[in-house]
């Protein structure tokens, strides 16, 4: 059959290999570690966020830039101890 | 002892001679062996050859060795396979003459799957005299493998083995030149020690390639008393038998053979005779019981034996022999005695000595049947594959069979049973009632002894033998060896195969195999899934083989993998997966595969050389990965032996073997190496390959060799004044390389070379001329102008004076040059016309050229080059009186000129004068052409047709004439000159209608018109396309015929079921629907819209979408009613492919008539309660929705109903149609304020997500991205929230599929919209200012 070979069949393969997607195995705490890197990514690459949030919290942009930086490196700890593994 | 005539005579003397030979076999015992085992040498009867045959017959070496060294030379064609494999062939002789027999006939040619080597040529062929070598010791690999230098092969031992190999070869040559002489003498000793070169085993015998033929040469020359002897048999030494070896065996049993053969006997005097050969020979020659296995004493000892000539006197006794054809001249020989028509091998029992070997024939069966230890299948019964003259086909030779041979066998075997006596009861069944059966005459004896039988019909089995055992046995079927493999799920083994997989047909334990063996047994698993296996088998066995290869170890791998890819039955697709095999292992292996780089690189070089373009591919990205994982210092050591071998095809492919090791590594990786390797003094051959892969890395690069081209060109520089002309050639070729890949840059890296090549052009002659014109023709291209005009000032003088040179290979270069040269800035068109021109026109414009099609084309482009400098009327004032030539191919050539230089250069300086000339010779040509190839008449066609557009304007005086031409070819008995005219028609009518002739192109309207009857499609098609363009450019209101005459003549060609009259047809009517639908009633338009619903059924898409198109123009013409109405009907029809056309009409008719025309109708036919006609609504809905876009806004109000109940159904393709339709409508109408209604709609849709079947699946992804869309990605995040951690695995699955496709499609939005998650909140969101 044609539609097997099509890219439906392999659409899930191809956003698999994304950062940031998920699959039936994923833990919430993976989950909820992309949102906060996803959040830090948006803030700093949208121009006016940043601007408001170094204004709320009184720093340079380029401080408040480093600090979401940071804090993409684990923002929601370290993972989980997996007691069943 | 008279002859026994009952069979308890035969019976007593049967055990008589058993008795007789147990007891010499209980004396021999004590000698330790007196056996004589399987593979031993044998010995001679002492009486007959004297104690010490040393004494008599020293000449002759005096043992028949089975398996020693010197029975190689024999079996020089088939040098011995790797390990142990080498017991499974099959008598190789045998395998020889059958290869020959299939060459005169193959029955079966046209369905055989396409097998590697059919493909070959003899070149290509070659590399199955390779031979895969044992593996190499490795010096890079420090303390990772354990040193095994003891037993692998160092390059020391190579390069010791490349000078013997170059010495032989040298020695060789000298004795051919000797042979020449006749000064060549050679003697015994000389014949025994002869050096002998070894092939690898696959060779064929027929290769008759170099080394075979100059040894002829020599051993006929020298011809030693025995061998003229042996001469007298003319047939041996034609039949391929003049291997050395072949005297040594046939010598033995000479002197006690003074007649040869007996006169008056039987035997059939075949050409093809040699010493495999089984003709019945005649008792005289019993003392040559030269086979090892005979028990000379019993034969002479028992007087019994002697009286009666049984069989073993009664023939001659090699162990080659094995013609049961001589037993029924003793007229006593019963079915007991068969046991002593055995095959040598055999030990026959007649002579009493036959109960040690246990896989010999029971004494009282019947003939043919065997001990089951013949069903061994690895075939190591005593009775063992070695014997080489065995001929019956038991189970466990089978085994031991080569493919060719048991399809041979199995072909024979089935043609035995057809051409079976008929039994009586066949024979009843086949005559009418009324016939009797008479007595036979009285005198008359039936022959019943199967042996003469045999030779009474001399069926060929394996080139010529009659075998004998075979026809005898009646269950040949059960015989057949078993070829499933034991064990667990394993795909069924080809023939082929046997010799590779045979181990896997026994079933063993395998917990108690040693772990090598075990190892062995899973390679070969997984191997045998790979080749044969289906799909996922595959898969998973090569997945296994990658995983494990560390595990295996490269040995076990590559032991099993190479001699399976030098298989010379190996299919294309099995030598693909083979390779992939490689390929996956070598990337695991890493490292490992170093001891075993040179054995893949003869399995894989040939690849390179392929005619196929992605064996090709395959080969090079093995070798890079070989060169990855092996290293640059493994490569070149490994390779470098081969670089002066004295094989040219080996030379040939290590280089281009190189050149891909180059690409992997980087070319300055391999400099220093290259420029050694190009200024070896020890041979010029080793000069040649180094340059030769320069050649390659420029042509596998491409301008990659720019950085480095100027130290590439310094490396080969020397060889431009190298001694040798090879050398001298290949320079020049790679310098050619390497200036094509540098076009147009990097003339300066060549500034050293200039002045050699040129001046090599003044010295050389010939093929080396070619090379360095070649050289000159890819560098003046990379000149600047000044030099380029210089050089090619230069290069001309040869050039000219080449033009009449016979060779083609120089005309084709010499073409190739002036076209290089004439194309560069720097020649001007003076230069050209004067001093080129003349000689050019002179020595290639004849009919001579036209003949052979490369030149054909080489010529035409470089002509249509010159013409782009010097101007078309130049060039055409030249050739155009050629237009009139006698030969037809010459005046195509002509005509292709002509149109390729005014197509690209336009007529505008063709004066009056030449353009009489030319019309006139394209109107002779055309009228002339008699050729009916369709490309030989597009020629012409196209010619014609270029040279009217050109002329534009000016052709109008000529209008008429050309016309005339046509109508009267309108009218030819010919199809297809009426095809080519009407063509034509389709080509001018737009020049026609610039020259304003409309009066004319409407009497050509007429005449088409009145030829709408034509009966060849092709022609009919032709017809109406040339109708079209008439009415293309005259417009509908004055064509003539008058349009409403027209159209009504056209709808029954409808019907017409051609392709090519349908498509011209719709096209027509689509356009004059477009244009003109005012000219015709709508009643016509109608019953033309009942004809289109056919055409919904054609195969060709362009087909389908013109009549859909067709029915939008109508519905617009004559109102949607009633082209709806007769659409929504059709949707009731049974087919598919008609209704989803329907569909799509009716979504056309919809968005050429606005939707409101067609809305209601189309929601007021969903309420049929049909499943088809929903559907069929449903998908034009979708269709409409996807054509009129963000107009859906104003309709989603009005369907939304419609959709809740269709999304609600039961039935799924409904809920997927309805889907589709949403996802559509969706789209379309994002961003235009409609989200309520489609947040109504998302709640029927989503149900859906659990759904399993990929439609459905696709349907509600694709709903799903409509919706992220329009009601944005937080919304729909917001469904999918609640599924992510579902319990169920299956429920999070899907709802992680939804999940990746918003967060794929919206990832930066959904920033905003993700929960907030106690512990882990995001609190800059909470900021506020």
């Amino acid at each position: 059959m044609a539609e097997r070979y099509n890219i439906h069949s392999q659409i899930e393969h191809l956003q698999s290999k994304y950062i940031g997607t998920g699959h039936a195995d994923s833990t919430q705490w993976e989950w909820v570690t992309n949102h906060h890197r996803d959040s830090y990514a948006s803030y700093v690459g949208h121009h006016d966020l940043l601007s408001y949030f170094s204004v709320i919290e009184n720093e340079s942009k380029a401080r408040i830039k480093f600090n979401y930086m940071e804090k993409m490196l684990q923002p929601c700890g370290p993972p989980p101890e997996r007691p069943e593994e | 002892m008279a002859a026994p005539t009952t069979h308890e005579d035969i019976e007593n003397q049967v055990r008589e001679l058993q008795e007789k030979r147990r007891a010499v076999n209980v004396t021999r015992d004590d000698e330790g062996n007196a056996r004589i085992a399987m593979g031993e040498s044998g010995y001679y009867d002492k009486d007959i050859y004297g104690g010490s045959s040393k004494a008599n017959y020293g000449g002759y070496v005096d043992s028949i060795a089975a398996n020693d060294d010197i029975d190689d030379d024999e079996d020089e064609h088939f040098a011995p396979q790797l390990g142990k494999k080498v017991q499974y062939t099959a008598p190789l002789n045998q395998l020889s003459d059958l290869s020959r027999e299939e060459r005169d006939h193959d029955p079966l040619a046209g369905r055989r799957i396409p097998k590697v080597i059919d493909k070959e040529d003899d070149y290509r062929k070659r590399r199955l005299n390779q031979q895969l070598s044992p593996s190499r010791y490795d010096p890079f690999a420090g303390d990772k493998t354990p040193d095994v230098r003891s037993e692998r092969r160092s390059y020391a031992d190579i390069l010791r083995d490349n000078q013997l190999k170059a010495r032989e070869y040298d020695l060789k040559q000298q004795m051919i030149e000797k042979a020449k002489e006749g000064t060549l003498k050679a003697t015994n000793g000389d014949i025994v020690s002869k050096p002998k070169k070894r092939i690898g085993r696959w060779d064929q015998p027929s290769d008759a390639d170099g080394t075979p033929a100059a040894k002829k040469t020599s051993w006929d020359e020298a011809a030693t008393p025995h061998v003229a002897r042996w001469d007298e048999t003319p047939a041996r030494l034609k039949s391929g038998a003049e291997t050395p070896s072949q005297k040594m065996w046939d010598s033995t049993p000479g002197p006690m053979t003074p007649g040869g053969e007996t006169p008056g006997h039987t035997t059939t005097p075949s050409a093809r005779r040699n010493r495999w050969d089984e003709t019945p020979r005649a008792g005289a020659e019993t003392p040559a019981q030269s086979g090892w296995a005979e028990t000379p004493r019993a034969d002479r000892g028992s007087d019994s034996i002697q009286d009666t000539p049984s069989a073993q006197q009664a023939k001659r006794r090699s162990r080659w022999d094995e013609t049961p054809a001589m037993t029924p001249q003793t007229g006593a020989v019963t079915p007991g005695m068969t046991p002593s028509m055995t095959p040598g091998a055999m030990t026959p029992s007649g002579l009493g000595a036959g109960q040690h070997t246990p896989g010999t024939f029971t004494p009282t069966g019947a003939p043919g049947v065997y001990t089951p230890m013949g069903l061994t299948p690895s075939g190591q019964t005593p009775s063992g594959s070695k014997a080489m003259g065995m001929a019956t086909p038991t189970p466990g030779h089978l085994v031991s069979m080569t493919p060719e041979q048991m399809q041979a066998f199995n072909w024979q075997r089935e043609i035995d049973e057809r051409n079976g006596p008929l039994t009586d009861e066949e024979l009843d069944a086949k005559f009418p009632p009324g016939y009797k059966i008479l007595a036979p005459p009285a005198g008359y004896i039936p022959i019943r002894t199967p042996g003469r039988k045999l030779t009474a019909t001399p069926t060929p089995f394996l080139g010529g033998t009659p075998s004998g055992f075979k026809m005898q046995t009646p269950d040949q079927k059960t015989t057949m060896v078993d070829l499933q493999p034991k064990g667990q799920n394993l795909p069924m083994m080809k023939p082929d195969d046997m010799q590779y997989f045979d181990k896997l047909l026994v079933d063993v334990d395998e917990d108690n195999l040693p772990p090598e063996e075990a190892k062995e047994r899973k390679i070969m698993k997984l191997l045998l899934k790979v080749k044969n296996g289906t799909p996922p088998m595959r898969k998973s066995a090569l997945r296994q083989l990658t995983d494990k290869a560390r595990e295996f170890g490269a040995g076990p791998l590559f032991n099993q993998i190479l001699p399976l890819l030098m298989s010379p039955t190996l299919e294309d697709q099995e030598r693909h997966l083979l390779v992939k095999v490689i390929d996956r292992v070598l990337y695991k292996l890493d490292d490992l595969v170093r001891p075993y780089v040179h054995k893949i690189l003869v399995v894989i070089e040939p690849l390179l050389i392929d005619e196929d373009y992605y064996a090709r591919v395959e080969g090079r990205e093995i070798i890079s990965n070989l060169a990855k994982a092996a290293g640059l210092a493994t490569m070149i050591s490994t390779m470098r032996p081969d670089i002066d071998n004295m094989d040219e095809y080996v030379r040939n492919t290590t280089a281009r073997a190189f050149a891909v090791v180059a690409s992997a590594l980087g070319i300055p990786a391999l400099l220093p190496f290259l420029k050694a390797v190009c200024r070896s003094k020890k041979s010029w051959q080793a000069r040649h390959t180094g340059i030769k892969i320069i050649q390659q890395i420029a042509i596998l690069m491409g301008c990659a060799v720019l950085p480095h081209l100027r130290s590439l060109v310094d490396i080969i520089e020397h060889g431009l004044v190298d001694e040798q002309q090879k050398v001298r050639t290949i320079t020049a070729l790679a310098l050619a390389a390497l200036a094509e890949a540098a076009t147009p840059y990097g003339i300066e890296s060549f500034d050293a070379v200039l002045k050699p090549l040129w001046k090599g052009i003044r010295q050389h002659r010939g093929k080396g001329l070619a090379a360095f014109l070649k050289a000159i023709g890819y560098l003046i291209p990379l000149m600047d102008a000044e030099y380029a005009n210089y050089y090619t000032r230069e290069v001309m003088l040869i050039l000219i004076r080449e033009f009449q040179s016979p060779d083609e290979e120089m005309k084709k270069i010499v073409l190739k040059v002036v076209k290089q040269c004439c194309a560069t800035d720097g020649v001007e068109a003076q230069y050209i016309k004067e001093e080129i021109l003349p000689p050019f026109f002179k020595h290639f414009w004849n009919q001579r050229m036209a003949l052979d099609r490369r030149n054909y084309r080489q010529l035409v482009d470089t002509t249509v080059e010159i013409g782009m400098k010097v101007g078309a009327s130049e060039l055409v004032s030249r050739i155009v009186d050629d237009l009139k030539d006698e030969s037809e191919q010459y005046r195509r050539m002509v005509m292709e000129t002509i149109d390729k230089t005014l197509s690209t250069l336009g007529a505008s300086d063709i004066d009056s004068r030449l353009e009489e000339q030319l019309i006139d010779g394209i109107l002779y040509a055309f009228q002339e052409q008699t050729s009916a190839g369709d490309a030989d008449n597009a020629v012409m066609l196209n010619g014609f047709g270029t040279v009217v557009v050109a002329l534009g304007r000016r052709v109008k005086p000529y209008l008429p004439q050309i016309c005339g031409t046509i109508l009267w070819r309108l009218n030819n008995k010919a199809a297809k000159v009426r095809q080519q005219a009407a063509d034509l028609i389709g080509r001018i009518a737009v020049v026609m209608k610039t020259c304003e002739e409309e009066k004319l192109m409407g009497h050509l309207g007429v005449v088409l018109y009145e030829y709408l009857g034509e009966e060849y499609p092709e022609v009919l098609g032709s017809i109406i396309a040339a109708l079209k363009a008439i009415v293309n450019v005259i417009g509908m209101s004055r064509m003539t015929p008058p349009i409403k005459d027209l159209l009504p003549r056209l709808t029954p060609i409808l019907k017409n079921r051609h392709e090519k009259v349908q498509e011209n047809c719709i096209d027509l009517v689509g356009r004059i629907a477009d244009r003109g639908a005012e000219f015709v009633s709508a009643r016509e338009w109608m019953r033309i819209c009942f004809e289109l619903l056919e055409l919904l059924k054609a195969h060709k898409k362009a087909i389908r979408r013109a009549t859909v198109n067709t029915f939008g123009y109508i519905a617009k013409a004559i109102g949607p009613h009633d082209v709806l109405g007769t659409l929504l009907n059709n949707l009731k029809v049974q087919e598919r492919q008609n209704r989803v056309c329907t569909t799509v009409a009716i979504a056309i008719v919809a968005e050429t008539c606005s939707p409101f025309t067609v809305l209601p109708a189309l929601m007021n036919e969903y309420r049929v309660r049909e499943l088809n006609v929903q559907n069929g609504v449903l998908k034009a809905l979708s269709f409409m929705f996807e054509y009129v876009g963000e107009m859906g806004k104003d309709y989603i109000y009005a369907v939304a109903p419609l959709f809740e109940d269709a999304l609600m159904d039961r039935d799924l393709v409904h809920r997927q149609t309805a889907m589709f339709a949403v996802q559509h409508l969706a789209l379309g109408v994002a961003g235009l304020g409609c989200e309520d209604a489609l947040q109504h709609l998302i709640n029927y849709v989503w149900p859906n997500i659990l759904e399993s079947s990929p439609h459905v699946v696709q349907a509600f992804m694709g709903c799903v991205d409509g919706f992220r869309l329009s009601l944005g990605p937080a919304r729909v995040l917001n469904y999918t929230l609640s599924g992510l951690f579902h319990p169920a695995r299956k429920v999070r699955h899907v709802y992680w599929k939804v999940y990746n496709s918003v967060y794929i499609g919206a990832q930066d939005a959904l920033v905003a919209a993700y929960p907030r998650i106690p512990g882990f909140s995001r609190h800059e969101l909470d900021y506020m200012l």
